[in-house]
Order: structure tokens, then C-alpha cells, then sequence
């Protein structure tokens, strides 16, 4: 973009934002530099792109304009504090931090504030129960549903016969890292399979001794909870140690081109589950090339579109739109407030109708959200790695998680919180 | 002219040995406290307070914290990330464990918490020195950050792993949590910021200060005029770490309300906390707080500079905020190196002969 | 042999080659810290630099492209040719003398005589300044560095380590990366061609006077600033070399700079002061933290122990040696 067009669209933006805040605003929390930027570009990207999209195809969402508020987090909370409290006052419709650390930080500040905040795939699972958590989204999929989507593809590969078989998790030692232990501890203990775990030392540079013991001990499956360059190095020692490509998961952090690539021909095979589609082969693609990359509009470089988390950036970004026009459809209006977002957003429907109308036909599962239930149907599916052609390929339908066991965490988990801050579990009586 | 001492009589020892002899000083520190305690509060916003001011006055704390070790006692360490989240995890235990217990008095009793474990971790100080030290305190960053991870009965067995600071009130107006007022925080942190600052300045004028002091002139012959290194270093330790450990517990209960260990107590802190010690002027409570100001203020303006008045793309102004940074604090270590503090005296001095110049 | 025998052989022989690329981090450190007293935090952020413009050079990357971009309204992003590895490599180099020189002119010069803590937080300033300079010349997205480096594991080892077990016993031969060997294969080179350097050539002898005193180097008409930026050019070189080992192994992005903290207890182990030190340290501390995580950390502690255990060792061992294995003595005069 060209700087005297952002000059002249800060000051605009500035006078407009000075006079009223009479557009949607999409507050951009991206972090383009610091330890995860390398995940953070084509996220941030694929977000800002889509909503590029809209703006100039269509001139806004239901006639009304967007302004995007971008603000580097750095995956810094502190930032992430500093970017919340900037922009809230500017009529900020929701929040997508795309880091933990800053989503366990909003939670109870959204909440005072009646922001609602949406946290795809990552944040707090527990937030799902929309009795508790009032503010916060967490459809379609959560850290949970993707440990039982992982263990429920493998039960169906080997015909529904895990008894006796040993799943290591490699996982990065933080909280992110820890939270699929629970739910896959919970589904061994039904399926008969044993769960070995490996904490990998953050960053992750180093993880030869975790491979050496994955090696020892041959596990028959391994699962990965990583991020940034712990994916690629973990990959990379895997592929050294011969361990099978195939038998080898990822969650969807640990699932983006920038995780295989640098293992190159080793990669090869390497799954990871996903929640929504994969490559650049849908209509929207086409659009967002004519409108906003020809254009010279796009945020990055322009060269991210179609990988993973470009993807996962534009598919946030496409259920907020949704929200926005669900919650215009409700309270008939075009300008609407953070407060009638949240409501959208608790009536939001994805059906395939609507996909294939926006030009991503299958891209996603269908799911409703209500007002108890803020955490979807947590439906996912398996990406396979081919390095030849340097593509993920989808090679399972989107399938449901075992609700059962992951109900009962989630609430278990969001009871302590609501015991823990008084808040009553009475709200959608 | 205006900035003068002549005709400033003392006529006691008392008198002599204030903290502000000259009369200018002392008005003007009058006012600053006046301005802080009573104007300040009723103009803030959440994002002056949530953005600015808390960061400030809890780093300012730590900052405090470290310039007692490091400034007055000659001990460099890098372990203070690790020694704010004992504060943090012990302020979230005792929160969860006694929910009447004065948020208060658990802010307190963190520090004291924090300050055992500081002087664990610098008995090694005993044998080891400089840059040895320094990479020593390391050992505390990882290790207590690990544990933090590793045992899950630090954060009472939840999911997540994560802590979250529940509502905590003080006369009736809620100190923790969402629905605390920005005043309220900013007082609370106030009045913690104002009696520490005041501690650091009796102790370090006292006997306590100048045995500390007297260490990290020289430590030998500190001992052989009868300063027992032992009891000084720990004691140096101790009062810094209840300083960095009250900081970590406002820290994670006011400021942030939820907080991870390796993300927000990790050894980029560490390192924070050092600098602002360093920029400001080690071995002066002036430069803790303008450390803390510059190291809090400079990535925010720069922000509103690049991105709100020249329209910048974040990411460029993200890495050139990294540039700026790191070449500012170069220059000014190559301009003074004892800091702002150091600079500020020197611009009192001009004062004080302005406008003639001899 | 026994089973757990040759675990713990091979766990250690594993830790050996890890201790071989901490210690060509640490080398970088002891190098810089010698010849001018300077702690330089930013050798991780160097080899990060480094391993950054490699592949800028290798792939014909235009450099400061976004910034350009985003104020001339221009896209370009790639000259369009790639560069041979040893051509950028050498060209790298070149980079980083350049680089040296800039530090040593601008800063050094002008911080002699502070005191040490000082020029540490300079060269922190330093590494954070390098950061945001680096990503802004080539990008903060990850790149993947390929110098032609042979690397996954040793069929030759293992096929001929599997016998070594009892008869009954499963073993699947010791597992040794080729990539290690390789990296053990040039540090060796690299530290002899260095004390070659340091012991029979007059820069080098000048480099070595320059370490030991001073001002009587000074005296004899050596100049301190050639010496300098000969000692950071070598100390960039020594930070290439790592980024190009670390950056094989993990891409080239952000946490190669965190390697530098792997480096710091390999010096308080062997000294701020001793090559040697920087070697054996970096043996003793990969050795050391592999066999803890695998005895100890791993079965008895949750695992993970790796950051810490290096620190904690080094610390019990200055507590009994506070100069380190191979500093020197430390002299107090009242």
C-alpha cells in the first residue's frame, strides 16, 4: 500500500473516527514480529484480507462501511492490554487476539465491557459453556475437540481397536502445550490406550533428547501440541528417526506449510487436524486476487494466500462478517453495537448454503452456536502433507468429537471458574 | 535564578540531612505527591491507567527492587521475571486459599514470600561474582518458572494452567478484577509505590544502605572494616526481592488479572527490569522511576508516532520500534552512561548557576 | 552390552554433539569478552543476523524490500537469481565485517573504559537494535537454510551399533545425526584454524597481546580498533557458522537469537576467558543436561528440565570454582 494513500487514510480515518464511529470496526490484534510471527503473518493476513474484500467489493457489511484498527501484539500480552484498551473505545466489534496468553487476560475484561471476543481453535476451551463464559466464542473447534478428533480418526483407521496401544504426546511445556492432556488421559482410559508424555522445552530448538526417548520407546502414535519452531524442529527429528510419517499428528497450530517445508522430503505424509478447508481451489480465492491483491490492497505480501493459516485468518474473519449481518437480521439495523455483535454471534448459523454462497463451498462444517452452547459442534477433520506437490490434502470428511467426555471437562473446568468468581449459571434460563 | 540555595539556612542536623535540602526540591516533590495522590485520579481513563500508569508505577517497583541489588549492593541479576512470578503465584494461592484475607495484606505477605526465596536463590551470591553472578540468577529465571509450569498445585489443578486473579475488595471498591474502577487500581498501586519508595530511601541512607553500599565499593574491604558480607548480601536480597515480589503480585492481580508463567514472567522481565535500572542510573531511586517511565512510555509513543500519525504498517513499525529502542539505549549509554539520573543532576547543576554562567 | 548401557551411551554421545554447537555460540562470547571485556549479549541476535542475510543472499532476496514497498508504492520482493552457498557464504562474511566494523567505530570506541555491566546493557541495546534491523532488511517470516549440509540419521551407526545389544534383546542401533557429525567436523576445524590464527600469525599475536593487557598493547603501537573489529569480524564469522548449523536444524526465524541462552551456562562452566573452556564446557553441559532429562528428568520430574539443569549445574560448579573450569584465577587486591 502505498504510503501517501495510508497517510491520507490514517487522517481520514482519524477525522471520521473523531466526528462518529459510524462503520463497523474489526480490531486487528496481529502480531507480525516476535517469536511467532512466522505463524502470525499469513493469520494476520488472511483476516485483514477478507475484510479488504468486503469493503471494496461489496462497500462494507450490509451497506455499512468497515474500518480496521490493526495493532501489533507482538504475542506480547502486556501489548495486547496496551492494543485492548486503545481500541475498545472505538466501537470495537470483536476480539481475536490469536494468542492464549492475551485471550485469558480479555476474558474478564470483554465481559465487563460487552465486547464479545472470538477465539477459533485456541483461548480458553472451557469457554465453550455459554452459561459461564457470556462474552466469549470459541466455534467451531476447540483444543479439546481436536485431542478427540485426532484419537477418533486413529480409532476408525484401526477399526475402532486402540486397546493396548501407546499414543506419545509431544507437547510444548506451557499451558497451550498441556491442554490436551486431560481430554486424551480421559478417551485412553475408555479406549484402552496409554498416553506418554513429552514435554519439549519452549522455544524448542532443541528436542533431541524427546526424540531420542520417542525413538526408545517406539511409540505407536504420536501426537504434537506445538507452535512456532518447535512444529518444524520436531518434524524435522522425526523424519531423522525414521519414525512413520503416517503415524505422526499434529494439532491445527502445529499444522501450516511453515511447519513441513523446512523438513522438506521427510515431511511427507505428516497429518494434522484441521477445522476447516484446505488450499486456495475455492471461488472467494478469485476475488480476493481481483479486488484486493490486484488492487494493490493486501496486507502482507500478498504470496500467503491459500496456505494454512492464511486460511484460518480469512475463515475468522468470514464467521465474524456472518455475525455482523446475523446480529444486522435481529435488530435491524446496519450500524450495529458490540453488544447486538455478541448477540449475532450467539445466533450465528453456518449452514453449506451460505458457505457456497460466499464462494467457500465445504470449506467448513456446518454448526449453529447458541446461547449455552458458544463452543460449535467441534467437527474436524484430517490434513495429509505431500511434499512432492507441496500441498495438504484433506483425507477425512469433517467428522464430530466425543462429545461426552468433552462435555463433561468442559464443564467440570468452567464450573471451578464460575464457583471461583461468582458468577451464577443461570443466564440463558 | 529560580533554582537556587542560597539563602536556603539550616539550622539543624536534622535539617541537613533531609531528603530534599533545597527548598525548590522540596515544593516540587510536594507537589508531584499532591499532583499523584489527589489531581490524578479523577482524569484518568482505563487506557491511561491500563496502558500507562499501572505498567509505570509496578515497574517502577521492581525497578526499585533491582537498583537495591544491583545499584546499591553490586549484585547483578537476571532473575527477576522468575522472582515476580513467585509474588504472582503466591498472591494467586493466597487469594484462592483465604478469600477474606485483605487483598492487601496477601500483596504484602507475597513479598515476603517472594523475599525467602530470594535469599535462597542468592546465597550463591557468596562465592560468586560479576558477570558469574549475574548468569548464576539465571538459574532462579528458569527454574522457578518451570516449576510453576511443571506443578499443577500452583494453579490449583485448572485446566488451563493458567492463574486468574478473582474479585478482591477494599472498603467496598473492587482492587481486583474486571469491574475495578482505574482510579482504584491506580491508587491501590500508588499508595504500594509511595511507602516502598520512602522504605528504599531510609534504609539506604541508614546503617542497612551503607553496608550495602560499602560491598559493592569493594567487598573485601568492606569485611575487613567489619561488614559482615554474609549478612549484608542476603539482607541486599531479601528487601529487593520483597520489592520485586510485591511488584509481581500487583503485577498479575491488578495489571494483567490472568497471567502464564513463561509468557508473562519470562526472562524478557528479567531483562526489562535491568534495563530500566540501567537507563535510569543505578544506585538512585530518581532513576528506577525514570527507567520504569522511559521503558514504559517509549514503545507506546512510538506506537502513536508511527502507526496512529503516520499511518505506518504495524509490522514496520513494530520492527523499527525494536530499532529505535535498542539504538536509543546505546546512545544514551554512550551519552551518560551512569543514566537519567546522572542527567538530571547535571541539568541541576546548570540550573543552579542559571543564567550566569560561573 | 546391555540395553540401557547403550541408551545411555547413546543419549550421551547425543549430548556430546549438542555440547559441540552450544560451544560454537560460546565461542563467539569468550572471543569478544578476551580481547575487549565486553559480555556480548548480542552474539545470538548476530547469529540470527547472519543466518538471515545467507539466505537474503542465497535466494536474491531485495533487501529492506517491505519498507521500500510500502513508501515507494513499488512491489518488488526478489532480484530473481539465486547466489551459489559458498559465494553467499563468502559474501556473508563480508556482511558481517562490515558489521563489525560499524559496532566497533560507532559504539566501542566510545564506551572504553565503562564499566563492564555498562557495555553488557550496549550490547543488549545492540541485539534489540539487530533484531528489528534484521527482520526489516530480509522479513520476520520463517526461511528455510539449505547450504547443502548432509543431515537425518546414520545408517552405517546404526547397522553397526544394533549388534553391540545381548543376544534377545531389541536394539535399533545407535542413533547419531549426520548433521551433528558434520557440525562436530567443522567446530574442530573451525578452533583449530583459530588458535592456528591466534598462535602463529602476527594479528593473531597482536589479538593475544590485546587480551592480556591493554594499555601494554597500546605501548608497543597495536592498535586497539584494528584489533577490535578483526575480533567481532571473527566473532560474526564464528555467529555464522552457528546460525548456519542452528538454522539447518530449525529454519532461520526468531528463536535462533534464544541460542544464545543456551551459551551462557557453557561460559560460566568454562570461563569467560578460555577457548578451551568454551569447548569443554559445552561438552560437559550437552552431556550433562541429555542425561538428566533422561535418567532423572523425563521418568521422575515431567521432563522439560533441559533450560534449567545447565544453569543449576554450572552454578553448583562455581560455587566450588568460581572462576570456572578454565577462567582465569581471580585476584582480589584491597
Amino acid at each position: 500500500m502505498k504510503l501517501k494513500t495510508l497517510v491520507l487514510a490514517a487522517c481520514t480515518t482519524a477525522i471520521v473516527a473523531g466526528s462518529a464511529s459510524a462503520d463497523l470496526v474489526f480490531p486487528l490484534l496481529d502480531y507480525r514480529t516476535g517469536p511467532y510471527a512466522s505463524g502470525g503473518i499469513p493469520f494476520a493476513d488472511g483476516y485483514a484480507d477478507y475484510l479488504t474484500l468486503l469493503q471494496e467489493r461489496d462497500g462494507g457489511i450490509g451497506g455499512e462501511p468497515i474500518r480496521q484498527i490493526p495493532c501489533e501484539t507482538g504475542y506480547n500480552t502486556e501489548r495486547g492490554v496496551e492494543c485492548y484498551e486503545s481500541t475498545k473505545g472505538e466501537g470495537a466489534l470483536v476480539y481475536q487476539p490469536l494468542s492464549t496468553g492475551i485471550t485469558y487476560q480479555l476474558i474478564p475484561k470483554v465481559t465487563a465491557d460487552d465486547i464479545p471476543m472470538h477465539t477459533m481453535g485456541y483461548g480458553r476451551t472451557s469457554a465453550s459453556n455459554g452459561e459461564v463464559f457470556s462474552h466469549v466464542f470459541n466455534y467451531p473447534a476447540n483444543y479439546w475437540d481436536a485431542a478427540s478428533g485426532i484419537v477418533n480418526y486413529l480409532l476408525e483407521e484401526t477399526g475402532g481397536d486402540l486397546e493396548g496401544k501407546t499414543i506419545a504426546l509431544v507437547y510444548h511445556d506451557s499451558s497451550f502445550g498441556a491442554e490436551p492432556i486431560r481430554t486424551l488421559q480421559a478417551l485412553g482410559e475408555e479406549h484402552g490406550f496409554t498416553v506418554s508424555l513429552k514435554a519439549v522445552s519452549p522455544p524448542g530448538n532443541e528436542q533431541r533428547s524427546t526424540w531420542l526417548e520417542v525413538r526408545r520407546e517406539r511409540p505407536d502414535y504420536v501426537i504434537m501440541w506445538g507452535w512456532g519452531v518447535q512444529n518444524s524442529v520436531a518434524i524435522q527429528e522425526a523424519a531423522n528417526i525414521r519414525f512413520p510419517m503416517n503415524n505422526f499428528y499434529g494439532v491445527w497450530w502445529s499444522g501450516s506449510e511453515n511447519d513441513v517445508i523446512p523438513a522438506g522430503a521427510g515431511a511427507d505424509g505428516y497429518r494434522s487436524v484441521t477445522f476447516h478447508g484446505v488450499g486456495d481451489d475455492y471461488p472467494v480465492y478469485d476475488d480476493i486476487q481481483a479486488h484486493v491483491v490486484d488492487a494493490g490492497l493486501a496486507a502482507g505480501a500478498g504470496d500467503q494466500i491459500g496456505t494454512v493459516l492464511y486460511n484460518r485468518g480469512m475463515y475468522a474473519a468470514m464467521l465474524a462478517a456472518e455475525a455482523v449481518k446475523t446480529a444486522q437480521e435481529i435488530h435491524g439495523v446496519a450500524d450495529i453495537t458490540p453488544a447486538m455483535m455478541r448477540d449475532g454471534m450467539e445466533a450465528l448459523v453456518i449452514d453449506e448454503a451460505k458457505m457456497e454462497a460466499l464462494g467457500l463451498p465445504g470449506f467448513g462444517p456446518e454448526f449453529s452456536v447458541s446461547c449455552a452452547d458458544h463452543g460449535g459442534p467441534g467437527s474436524s477433520a484430517m490434513a495429509e502433507w505431500d511434499a512432492d506437490t507441496q500441498t495438504w490434502s484433506l483425507i477425512s470428511d469433517f467428522a464430530d468429537p466425543d462429545k461426552d467426555v468433552i462435555g463433561r471437562l468442559v464443564m467440570e473446568d468452567s464450573l471451578a471458574y464460575a464457583a471461583e468468581n461468582n458468577i451464577p449459571e443461570t443466564r440463558c434460563e | 535564578m529560580l533554582y537556587r540555595e542560597a539563602g536556603d539556612y539550616k539550622t539543624s542536623y536534622t535539617d541537613d540531612a533531609q531528603t530534599f535540602p533545597i527548598k525548590l526540591d522540596r515544593w516540587w516533590y510536594y507537589a508531584v505527591v499532591f499532583v499523584a495522590f489527589c489531581i490524578v485520579p479523577f482524569v484518568l481513563t482505563d487506557y491511561t491507567v491500563n496502558a500507562i500508569m499501572l505498567p509505570f508505577l509496578i515497574f517502577a517497583i521492581a525497578a526499585l527492587g533491582l537498583n537495591i541489588l544491583t545499584g546499591y549492593c553490586g549484585q547483578v541479576s537476571l532473575g527477576t521475571g522468575g522472582f515476580m512470578a513467585v509474588g504472582a503465584y503466591a498472591t494467586y494461592k493466597l487469594m484462592t486459599a483465604f478469600p477474606d484475607l485483605n487483598i492487601f495484606f496477601i500483596v504484602i505477605l507475597s513479598g515476603l514470600i517472594t523475599a525467602i526465596v530470594g535469599v535462597l536463590f542468592g546465597l550463591p551470591s557468596l562465592r560468586i561474582k560479576g558477570f558469574y553472578l549475574a548468569v548464576a540468577t539465571l538459574a532462579a529465571q528458569f527454574f522457578l518458572v518451570w516449576l510453576f509450569n511443571k506443578v499443577p498445585w500452583f494453579y490449583n489443578n485448572s485446566a488451563s494452567g493458567q492463574i486468574s486473579a478473582p474479585e478482591r475488595t477494599i472498603f467496598g471498591q473492587a482492587v481486583t478484577g474486571p469491574n475495578a474502577e482505574p482510579w482504584v487500581a491506580y491508587l491501590f498501586c500508588l499508595i504500594f509505590v509511595f511507602t516502598l519508595a520512602w522504605l528504599t530511601r531510609n534504609l539506604t541512607r541508614g546503617r542497612i544502605g551503607r553496608s550495602w553500599m560499602a560491598i559493592r565499593d569493594m567487598d573485601i574491604a568492606a569485611e575487613i572494616i567489619g561488614v559482615n558480607p554474609l549478612r549484608t548480601k542476603l539482607s541486599a536480597f531479601a528487601v529487593s526481592s520483597f520489592f520485586i515480589g510485591i511488584s509481581g503480585s500487583l503485577f498479575f492481580a491488578v495489571y494483567l488479572g490472568a497471567a502464564e508463567v513463561g509468557e508473562a514472567f519470562g526472562i524478557q522481565k528479567s531483562f526489562l527490569v535491568l534495563f530500566m535500572v540501567i537507563i535510569g542510573g543505578l544506585g538512585s531511586i530518581f532513576g528506577a522511576f525514570a527507567g520504569a517511565a522511559f521503558m514504559v512510555l517509549l514503545p507506546v509513543f512510538l506506537k502513536i508516532f508511527f502507526v496512529d500519525t503516520l499511518g505506518w504498517p504495524t509490522d514496520i513499525a513494530a520492527h523499527i520500534n525494536f530499532l529505535i529502542a535498542g539504538g536509543l539505549i546505546v546512545f544514551f549509554l554512550i551519552v551518560e552512561p551512569h543514566g537519567l539520573a546522572a542527567l538530571w543532576r547535571t541539568v541541576k547543576e546548570k540550573l543552579r548557576l542559571w543564567p550566569f554562567p560561573h | 552390552m546391555p540395553i540401557w548401557l547403550l541408551n545411555t551411551l547413546e543419549v550421551s554421545i547425543n549430548g556430546l554433539m549438542t555440547g559441540v554447537l552450544y560451544s560454537l555460540v560460546a565461542l563467539g562470547f569468550v572471543l569478544i569478552f578476551k580481547s575487549s571485556g565486553v559480555f556480548n549479549y548480542a552474539q545470538g541476535v548476530m547469529a540470527l543476523f547472519a543466518a538471515q542475510s545467507l539466505v537474503g543472499i542465497q535466494t536474491g532476496q531485495v533487501p529492506f524490500a517491505h519498507l521500500i514497498n510500502a513508501i515507494t508504492g513499488l512491489h518488488v520482493s526478489r532480484f530473481g537469481f539465486d547466489v551459489p552457498s559458498i559465494l553467499a557464504i563468502i559474501l556473508t562474511t563480508l556482511v558481517m565485517v562490515v558489521f563489525a566494523w560499524v559496532v566497533v567505530r560507532v559504539i566501542m570506541v566510545r564506551l572504553v573504559n565503562q564499566e563492564p555491566i555498562i557495555l553488557f546493557m550496549a550490547t543488549i541495546g545492540l541485539a534489540y537494535f539487530m533484531e528489528g534491523f534484521g527482520d526489516l532488511m530480509w522479513g520476520a517470516e520463517l526461511k528455510s537454510l539449505d547450504v547443502g549440509l548432509p543431515s537425518g540419521g546414520s545408517f552405517w551407526i546404526e547397522d553397526v551399533t544394533a549388534q553391540w545389544a545381548r543376544e534377545g534383546e531389541t536394539y535399533w542401533g545407535m542413533y547419531v545425526d549426520t548433521l551433528d557429525i558434520w557440525a562436530t567436523v567443522i567446530a574442530v576445524f573451525l578452533v583449530a584454524g583459530l588458535t592456528i590464527f591466534a598462535q602463529y600469525t602476527k594479528a593473531g599475536t597482536a589479538m593475544r597481546a590485546v587480551a592480556d593487557d591493554h594499555q601494554a598493547a597500546l605501548s608497543v603501537g597495536i592498535s586497539l580498533n584494528r584489533i577490535w573489529i578483526m575480533v567481532w569480524s571473527i566473532a560474526g564469522f564464528v555467529a555464522l557458522v552457528a546460525g548456519i548449523m542452528w538454522g539447518a536444524k530449525s529454519g532461520v526465524q526468531f528463536s535462533l537469537s534464544l541460542i544464545a541462552l543456551k551459551a551462557l551456562p557453557v561460559l560460566m562452566l568454562g570461563g569467560f576467558t578460555s577457548i578451551p573452556g568454551a569447548i569443554v564446557g559445552g561438552l560437559i553441559i550437552g552431556m550433562g543436561e541429555k542425561l538428566f532429562e533422561f535418567a532423572i528428568g523425563a521418568p521422575f520430574l515431567g521432563g522439560a528440565t533441559e533450560n534449567w539443569f545447565a544453569y543449576v549445574l554450572a552454578l553448583l560448579f562455581l560455587v566450588f570454582r568460581p572462576q570456572g573450569l578454565f577462567g582465569d584465577k581471580i585476584i582480589e587486591r584491597v
